[in-house]
């Protein structure tokens, strides 16, 4: 029993969210292991800052309970819970110099003077910013902030690490770079965190597992390639990678008529300019060039699909053939079969 | 367009004749009397027709410092002025702040019913003060002066720190919070200090407004308590005109020197970098 508790480190019990009389979180259950890196993905307003936020105790939930390292954390505010937070904007002090906002919570602790120091060159090191100590937040470039933030966090040693868009003030390039450290860093701290991110492609390049959310409620929460090869609902199969949809039935490669919902991921439509078996005729009606790939529309009767092609790209107007390897059946919005 | 492009152009050097000319006659007509004062405060006489002072001497001040109504005076307006800045902080800021962060029923009035009180013409409002006073026994008395006073200062101590604290962004208090602070420490730490250039500017304009108010002072305090302003009244009747020059310069001295200081601090400190004020 001690063991299981010691394996999980945060459990969102039954969590209940109602702001301004909608309901925001809607009994939502999620359990993060100990050292686990998971994502909370979806659209904006989706509730994944709001349940964020009551992990970090600045929201208190109307239902439900948190726990944390098997203690119950509920009703604990900020100031009391072993968690810590970065913020979209950073947050930092404009008053302090980077040393200064990195000792705050250590001098809240009321640590002594030479451990402060230990620990904030400690952390400093960590994030590579030993060098700009001395500097206030406003000298410094926006992804030097982010790891200040980031220093800021990990010097209290929290036991969960909450990252609230960490990534979205960043240009596209740096983005990836501070991602791929954060990551480094999680890993190697072990450090049980919980990110929230409205970017596929960083939830899925980052994360152990995935908790996909619409309208207060997680979707599904599984690894990143299960959630990319099984969508267990159209929502989330949409919602992660590209997606053909078409309205009909499935069967031996073919969209047949049909009342169900056919998803077919781009890349598991083959095409080639000579007949291949189980393969049906289709004209090229548009080609947009992707860079290394290019997005090429294939057109039979009323059902139009999309293709990534990256080598011998066809021209619009070319008729050749086209074979689906791999589609997603859905009724009612749940997945009935992977075909 | 293109030929009127190049009038102007072509104008361009007589505009900045003409603004120059007209800089000067500003300067002229805002600097000029403070120039007459200062020189009337070291001349023994200086009149038409003459195009220089008659001779030069420090015979005024020693005058003003010697003369014990004035002296009083000018003491009496270094306490008052400071009790007033205090005593408006203690009950203003509690007001900002809730005013700048919290949203309750009538905040709106409660701001704009502040304005409304100071669009009234003040002598009216004295008039009416007075017969409170009487009834209340404040005619004349130390405190019935430091309650006129505080009255005019209300507005600053409320609007602009309220302005201030509704600046500092609310997630640099909370990650405050979530590093382990108190409430109180937060406020302390990061509310108050991001708010103090806000805070500091309501300070200055409080004090220059107490320091400088008459109307009312002279109303409630004369004749038992007379600050430096309301002195200046009886100085114009009874005194030479040197002597009110000297005073002008006295009165002027801590409003200068406090705005400098502020100004140091407020524009070249560190605080601005909180505020980007650059």
């Amino acid at each position: 029993m001690s063991d299981q508790t010691q394996e999980e480190g945060l459990i969102l019990n039954g969590l209940t969210k109602i702001l301004g009389g909608r309901v925001i979180i809607d009994n939502l259950h999620l359990t993060v292991k100990k050292g686990e890196m998971v994502s909370l993905l979806g659209p904006s307003g989706c509730g994944k800052t709001t349940t964020l936020r009551m992990i970090a105790g600045f929201l208190i939930p109307d239902k439900g309970d948190i726990r944390l390292n098997g203690k119950d954390v509920t009703l604990l505010g900020p100031e009391k819970r072993p968690s810590a937070m970065v913020f979209q904007n950073y947050a930092l002090w404009p008053h302090m110099s980077v040393f200064k906002n990195v000792a705050y919570p250590l001098k809240v602790r009321k640590l002594p003077k030479d451990e402060i120091e230990r620990r904030v060159h400690e952390a400093l090191g960590v994030v590579n910013l030993m060098h700009h100590k001395d500097s206030r937040p406003g000298q410094i470039s926006g992804g030097e902030q982010q790891r200040v933030a980031l220093a800021r966090a990990l010097v209290q040693e929290p036991d969960i690490l909450l990252l609230d868009e960490p990534l979205s003030n960043l240009d596209a390039k740096l983005r990836v770079k501070v991602r791929e450290d954060i990551r480094e860093l999680q890993r190697r701290l072990g450090i049980t965190t919980v990110i929230v991110t409205h970017d596929q492609d960083e939830a899925l390049s980052i994360s152990d597992r995935i908790a996909v959310m619409n309208a207060g409620k997680i979707e599904q929460f599984s690894t990143p390639q299960e959630l990319y090869d099984r969508p267990e609902t159209e929502y989330v199969a949409n919602f992660i990678g590209s997606l053909n949809r078409v309205e009909g039935g499935y069967a031996d490669g073919k969209v047949i008529p049909g009342d169900e919902i056919v998803g077919i991921r781009p890349e598991d439509v083959i095409y080639s300019a000579t007949p291949t078996p189980g393969a049906f005729p289709a004209t090229v009606s548009l080609v947009v060039p992707r860079g290394h790939f290019s997005e090429v529309y294939l057109k039979r009767d009323d059902v139009e699909l999309r293709a990534f092609i990256s080598v011998d790209v066809p021209r619009v107007g070319d008729t050749g053939f086209a074979r689906v390897v791999k589609a997603l059946v859905y009724k009612d919005g749940k997945l009935v079969r992977v075909a | 367009m293109a030929r009127v492009k190049a009038r102007v152009k072509t104008s361009s050097l007589g505009v900045k004749i003409f603004l120059y000319i007209f800089m000067a006659l500003m300067a002229v007509f805002i600097l000029g009397p403070l120039f007459w004062l200062g020189i009337h405060a070291f001349v023994t006489n200086w009149t038409y027709p003459n195009l220089y002072p008659d001779g030069w001497t420090f015979h005024w001040w020693t005058r003003v410092f010697d003369d014990s109504a004035l002296e009083t005076a000018i003491r009496n307006s270094l306490i008052i002025s400071p009790i007033v800045v205090i005593a408006s902080m203690v009950i203003c800021l509690p007001a900002a702040y809730a005013a700048g962060r919290m949203n309750y029923p009538g905040r709106r009035i409660f701001l704009i019913g502040m304005f409304a009180a100071n669009s009234f013409p003040k002598i009216g409002l004295f008039a009416s003060i007075a017969t409170l006073y009487y009834a209340l026994n404040l005619m004349g008395t130390f405190l019935g002066v430091v309650i006129i006073q505080l009255l005019g200062t209300i507005i600053y101590m409320t609007w602009i720190p309220a302005a201030a604290f509704a600046a500092v962004p609310r997630n640099l208090e909370e990650a405050a919070r979530d590093a382990g602070a108190s409430k109180f420490r937060v406020f302390r730490t990061i509310t108050l200090r991001l708010a103090m250039p806000g805070i500091l500017v309501a300070v200055v304009m409080s004090f220059l407004a107490s320091f400088d108010e008459a109307q009312g002072s002279y109303l409630v305090g004369a004749p038992q308590i007379f600050t430096m302003p309301t002195e200046m009244y009886s100085l114009v009747q009874n005194y030479p005109i040197q002597v009110a020059a000297v005073f002008s310069l006295l009165l002027a001295f801590p409003s200068v020197l406090l705005i400098t200081l502020a100004r140091k601090h407020i524009i070249g400190g560190q605080l601005a970098e909180g505020f980007q004020i650059k």
